[in-house]
Formats: C-alpha cells, structure tokens, sequence
C-alpha cells in the first residue's frame, strides 16, 4: 500500500549558528515525515535542537542562521524554502500553529485574552471584529473553559498556568491550522494539570484531524500520546520509531540510557539511579564519531572514528544510529 | 522516636508577606513536623504551595512570622542575629537555579572555600586542601575546575559546587530547594545519587524539596505533602505511595507520567473549580475547591493532621 502524501517533510535539514568564529550546529541532517492526522513527538534532553528544529519549520530561526544546502522543508507539497519570506510568514502563520513551554511570555500581558484570539483571525482570515469574537467563544469552549462569556474579558495574570496554556491552545487553533507544534507545553505547569493539557490536545488534534509535533524532553510525557517518536541528541535524530515499538525494543544506547535515568515508581524505594555520566557535547565542537561516544558505556574505537548513520531496524519504520546497537527485548 | 532523635522540630511555623492594600500573602500557615538525625523528608507540592517559604523560614531567611524552629534543641527563631550566625554552619542550604546562587566573577575552588574562610577556620593552605577533597568527593575533578568559573561549568556541575560549598562546614541539616528542577534527566539521576551518597556517608538531615514525587521516593525516608500553605498529609515513603489518603496525594500520584506507553496517566479527577489563593481567609479546608470528595463538612471545619497509620498524618474529613 503506498502511503498518502506527507503534510510535512523534513529533508537532511541543518541549522547553523555562527558564533564569532565558531559554528554551532543546532540542528544536523534531520530528515523525518509526518502525516495528517497523526502526531510525532520530539524527545531530547535540553540543548539537543528540539526548539530549534520547530523554530525552523515555522522559518523562526534566528536572523544569520545558515541553512546549508540540500536541507528542505515541504508543507502540503510546498517547498517552503522556495517561498519569499512574507508569503511564507502567510502560510505558516495560517496553517500552523505554535504552542510554547511559558504560556505567560507567549501572551501579551495588557491585552485581554479575548482580542489575543481574536487577533490572526483578523489578521490571516480577514474576519470582522463581531465574526471573530463569536469564534473566539467557540475556541474557549473548545479548549475546555468554562465561562467563557466572563473569561474572554480576563487579563492572562487573572487565570491559572493552566487556563492560560488552555489560551494559548485557542490562539494556535484559531485559523485551523493543519498542523500544531507544541514544544514542551506541560513543562512550566503543574503535575496535575499536565495530563488535562495533553488530553485536550491528543483530542483537538483527533477531531481536527491535524498533524502534531508534541515536543518534550520527557519521555514518560510522550509514552502513549504520540504516534511516533523521534530522540534528538546533539542537534540529531539518533533513534525513531512508532512510540509503541520504541519503548517495547529500544536499540540505540543513548535511548536506553535516557529511558532509565528516569526515576520510576516500579523501582524499588531508594534504589540508586542509572546516571548518565558525563554531559551533552558542544555543539561547535562536536566529536567526529557518534556524538553521545563519550558517555556510552558501550562505545568502542569505532563510534569516535565513524559517525553511525541511521538505519533500519527491519522493522517497519523503526530507524537508529548506533554501531552496537542494544539487543532486541533486553530489557536491561 | 526519641526526643533528642530529633535534629529538627518545626511547630506552627507561618510565613506571610505583606501584598497590596492591607491583604496579605499566606504562603506558609501553620506547618508543624520534626525531622530525626539521618532522616531524609521529601516536601511536595504543586508551585506557589509555599515550599520556598517554608525552606527559608526553617534558615530564618528571612525569620518566620510565627511559630518556632528547634534545630538542636535550641529555638533559632528566638535567637539573636550573632548566636544564630555561630549555628548556622550546621544548617545548609542549595538552591533551585545552580548558577545564580554562585558568585560568577569567583573561581570554582574559592567559592568552595569561602564558607571556611568566614569563619576563619584553617590557613589558606589547609582551606584549599579541604576543598579539593570536597571536590573530588562532589565527582569534580579540582585539577580541572578549581580555577574555573561557573559560567564554564554546566548546570550539573554548578550544583555540583553548591553541594560542596554547603558541605565544607560539615552541617547537620541540609535543606534543599527542588536542586534538580532545572537539570535534565540524566544529570538529574547524577545528582540525586550524589545527594543519596553524601547523606548517606554523614549522616545528614535532608529536607529535599521537589514537585516531583518520584524523586522523593528514590532518595527519601518519609514524605510530607504541602497544599497551600499546609501540610495535607505526612507519611513514611512506602505508606504514602502505597495507600496514600489525601485526595491531593492521590492525585498528584496518578499524575505522575509514566515511560510506559500501556500506562497513561488518568485526566485527574480534581474538580476545574477556581482554587483558592494564599490570599484568601479560607475556612473549612482549602483543599476543597477542588477535592472530588468535598461535603459540607468540609467547608466549615479545617481539617486537622491526625494519625491513621503508623506515623501516616492526613489532614481530611474523609480520607481513603
Ligand atoms: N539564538 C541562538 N543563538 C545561538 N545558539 C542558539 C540560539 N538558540 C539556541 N541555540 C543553541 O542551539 C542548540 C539547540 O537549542 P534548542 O533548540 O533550544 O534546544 P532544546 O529545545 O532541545 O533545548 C543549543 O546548543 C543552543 O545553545
Ligand atoms: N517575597 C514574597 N513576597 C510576596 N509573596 C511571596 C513572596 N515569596 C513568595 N510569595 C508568595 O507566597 C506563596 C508561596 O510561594 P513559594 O514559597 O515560593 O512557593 P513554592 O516554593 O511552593 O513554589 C506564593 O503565592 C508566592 O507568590
Ligand atoms: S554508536 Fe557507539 S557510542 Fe554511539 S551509542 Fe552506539 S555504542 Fe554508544
Ligand atoms: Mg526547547
Ligand atoms: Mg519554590
């Protein structure tokens, strides 16, 4: 069966940062695609380019960003890199939509959160002020806020961390985008509110039928909230498969190590964490070989000379750069 | 346990800050607990319960506004400012953000020092002995780091020197702020170990501050859950996440998102209510905006702490 053409593809994408007279290379050869409809969650500690990577899909990169050739972003067959840059603004302030880690900052502190809504309607859609309005009370209830007749009048300080995230979740809907990219939106809120949040936007993005990149740097966040799952590491995807298979056959080393690092309530109390040793590469200095070499336990002669290039699993869809990968079902 | 068990013995304490025209903030009210020697207690809560407050209060940074903090036997809330400066080397304290509690024009090796050389202990010889060692015990390498500065080193390895710094002058108590909240998993699990291994080896009092209570369940002994401004119940770690009876603890645990794909943490069953504000005169229990289990009761008597297992506190009118 051949797949239905892609919403986004992200082909051997690199983002470059000149710093004086180094270069830090946010983001490596990233290629991955996303379908309508299903969402991909983005996992990395901080630091490894997984804000960096949404930033240049909305092509928010910084100003004397470098985008080395042949690295190309297609959405909804269109070359986004071939657009001029007001055209490309257009398109991705209509048909994507952001949600970020800080509800408070992503909100205009003196505007009432009513015309913030309101505002890309406006603006992108052309709607009059009374048309826009009645949307904006749809999208709070949408979103799961209650009052929405007294809310829409609020200030954003007047609401919780997680109505004002519930907020910014309208904002991003409002012009019905197609696809969404939420980067980290639970991190700054509380632990209770956090399974609301991503229960509103597996659901938003179900009915909608929307494409979502759910970005986090935890991954018990994105166990069974995402499709697939890419693991960034060092401006790289070092691992990436449906989420499912992911968990159950982990293979690349920095992965597994990740993955157990968490503290887990099936431990036994007061068990000793496996730490990673060591700490993420600099960037504009990155080892010639496998970038996480120096802190695998693993590593061999081989992973500091030679770069692993991803490769398949021979599983459907499963794909991992590692020369020694973990054994399939060792689960230790 | 047995009185002179206790390093610490908190009773009462309250914290309020003065806000707007004549209202005032509650961020601490009315919290009570003892912590033994050698004991690691966790404190959870979600953000602005008043964990913060409650840190300092306990240094008398700033003192509380009432209740009293016996560290040793001696009441640090009624001593003067030169006999509490003799004491406090043996109550210590790490921060949230690691780089900003360093000075950054300092060196690594002589922050770590500084501690010792405020109390004139040592010759200078003796002072960059003692923190080389302390180094290399916190896993720095004082060959590479003692002369650099914090805006070199990575967030890990800033916590890293504050954990050393706050260890020079040998303390009893180490209080500790949510010390990995802002460091990544992996070195995280680097820190919490290190914190493990130091109590352990010294046999120190920890008061580990975190919002998440998974952390606490690695490094701690007992558990003490903070809601606005109270403590709603107190519990050894293996009753609590075992048979937890509050409300709030049952559902800050089945918040807890799990790296498992064939477990997904539940919508939680908190009410959407508007909670209440450490503004606000609460009466009744303050929990009860958004408790699923809330009556009538429960909004004209405050709940207070009573024992339902072995050293199990809950405060709640019906607990599970
Ligand atoms: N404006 C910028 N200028 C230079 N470097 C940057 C800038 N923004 C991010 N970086 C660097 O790019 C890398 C990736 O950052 P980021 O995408 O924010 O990581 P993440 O979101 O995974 O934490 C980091 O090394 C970061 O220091
Ligand atoms: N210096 C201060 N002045 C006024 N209000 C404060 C101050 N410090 C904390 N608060 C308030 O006290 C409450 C408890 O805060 P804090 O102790 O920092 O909580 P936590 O550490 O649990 O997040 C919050 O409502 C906070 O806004
Ligand atoms: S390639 Fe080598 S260094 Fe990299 S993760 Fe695999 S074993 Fe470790
Ligand atoms: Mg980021
Ligand atoms: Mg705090």
């Amino acid at each position: 069966m051949r797949e239905p053409l892609p919403l986004l593809v992200v082909d051997k994408l690199s983002v470059h940062l000149p710093c004086g007279d180094r270069i830090v290379r946010a983001i490596d050869e990233v290629s991955f695609t996303l379908q309508r409809g299903q969402t991909l969650a983005l996992v990395g500690e901080s630091g490894s380019g997984k804000s960096m990577l949404c930033r240049a899909i909305m092509g928010l990169v910084p100003g004397r960003a470098l985008l080395p050739a042949p690295g190309r972003i297609v959405f909804a067959g269109q070359d986004l890199g071939a657009l001029k840059a007001s055209e490309r603004a257009g398109l991705c302030g209509r048909r994507i939509g952001m949600v970020l880690q800080d509800p408070l900052s992503a909100l205009n502190p003196v505007m009432k959160i009513g015309r913030q809504i309101a505002e890309p309607m406006r603006h992108h859609l052309g709607m009059s002020r009374d048309q826009a309005r009645e949307r904006s009370f749809e999208l709070l209830r949408a979103v799961g806020i209650a009052q929405a007749e007294t809310r829409i009048d609020c200030y954003p300080h007047q609401l919780s961390g997680g109505m004002r995230q519930r907020v910014v979740i309208a904002i991003a809907l409002a012009c019905e985008p197609q696809l969404l990219i939420a980067d980290e939106p639970t991190t700054a809120l509380d632990v209770t509110v956090q399974a609301d949040i991503l229960d509103l936007l597996a659901r938003l993005q179900q009915e909608r039928n929307m494409a979502m990149i759910l970005v986090s740097h935890n991954l018990g966040v994105v166990a069974g909230r995402a499709h697939e799952t890419a693991v960034m590491y060092a401006g790289r995807i070092v691992e990436q498969a449906p989420t499912d298979e992911l968990f159950a056959r982990m293979r690349m080393r920095y992965t597994r190590a990740l993955f157990d690092a968490i503290p887990r309530l099936d431990d036994p109390a007061q068990a000793m964490l496996t730490a990673i040793g060591g700490q993420s590469p600099d960037l504009a200095a990155l080892p010639d070989g496998c970038s996480f070499a120096p802190r695998c336990a693993r590593a061999e002669a081989r992973c500091s000379d030679q770069a692993p290039t991803l490769v398949s699993d021979g599983h459907a869809r499963h794909r991992y750069a590692c020369w020694f990968p973990c054994a399939v079902g060792a689960n230790t | 346990m047995n009185r002179s068990d206790m390093l610490l013995r908190i009773e009462n304490l309250a914290v309020e800050f003065p806000a707007g025209n004549r209202g005032r903030v509650r961020a601490v009210a009315g919290v009570s607990f003892d912590l033994a020697r050698g004991e690691a207690l966790g404190l959870v809560g979600e953000s602005g319960c008043g964990k913060s407050s409650l840190a300092r209060a306990i240094m008398q940074l700033p003192r509380p506004t009432s209740g009293t903090v016996a560290f040793d036997g001696e009441d640090l809330t009624a001593l003067d400012a030169e006999n509490l400066r003799s004491l406090r080397p043996r109550f210590q304290m790490i921060f949230q953000n690691p780089a900003a509690s360093l000075n950054p024009l300092r060196t690594i090796g002589r922050t770590i020092e500084a501690p010792l050389r405020t109390l004139g202990r040592h010759d200078a010889a003796e002072r960059t002995r003692l923190a080389r060692e302390m180094m290399a015990a916190v896993g720095l390498d004082p060959l590479q780091f003692y002369e650099r500065r914090p805006s070199q080193l990575s967030g890990g390895q800033c916590q890293r020197v504050s954990i050393a710094r706050a260890l020079m002058t040998e303390p009893r108590l180490l209080v500790c702020d949510e010390p990995v909240s802002s460091l990544d998993v992996s070195i995280q699990a680097q820190i919490i170990n290190l914190l493990r291994e130091v109590q352990q080896a010294r046999g120190l009092s920890l008061l580990f501050i975190s919002h998440d209570l998974a952390i606490v369940r690695h490094l701690c002994d007992r558990v003490a859950v903070m809601y606005l401004g109270k403590l709603c119940e107190v519990a050894p770690v293996g009753a609590l996440f075992s048979a937890p009876h509050h409300p709030y603890s049952r559902a800050l645990l089945a918040a807890i998102p799990r790296p498992d794909p064939k477990h997904r943490p539940a919508a939680s069953d908190l009410l959407p209510g508007e909670p209440f504000s450490p503004m606000d005169s609460i009466e009744g229990c303050s929990f009860r905006a958004r408790c699923p289990r809330a009556t009538e009761e429960c909004a004209v008597q405050q709940p207070e702490l009573r024992e339902m297992g072995a050293g199990h506190l809950v405060a709640c009118h019906h607990p599970s």
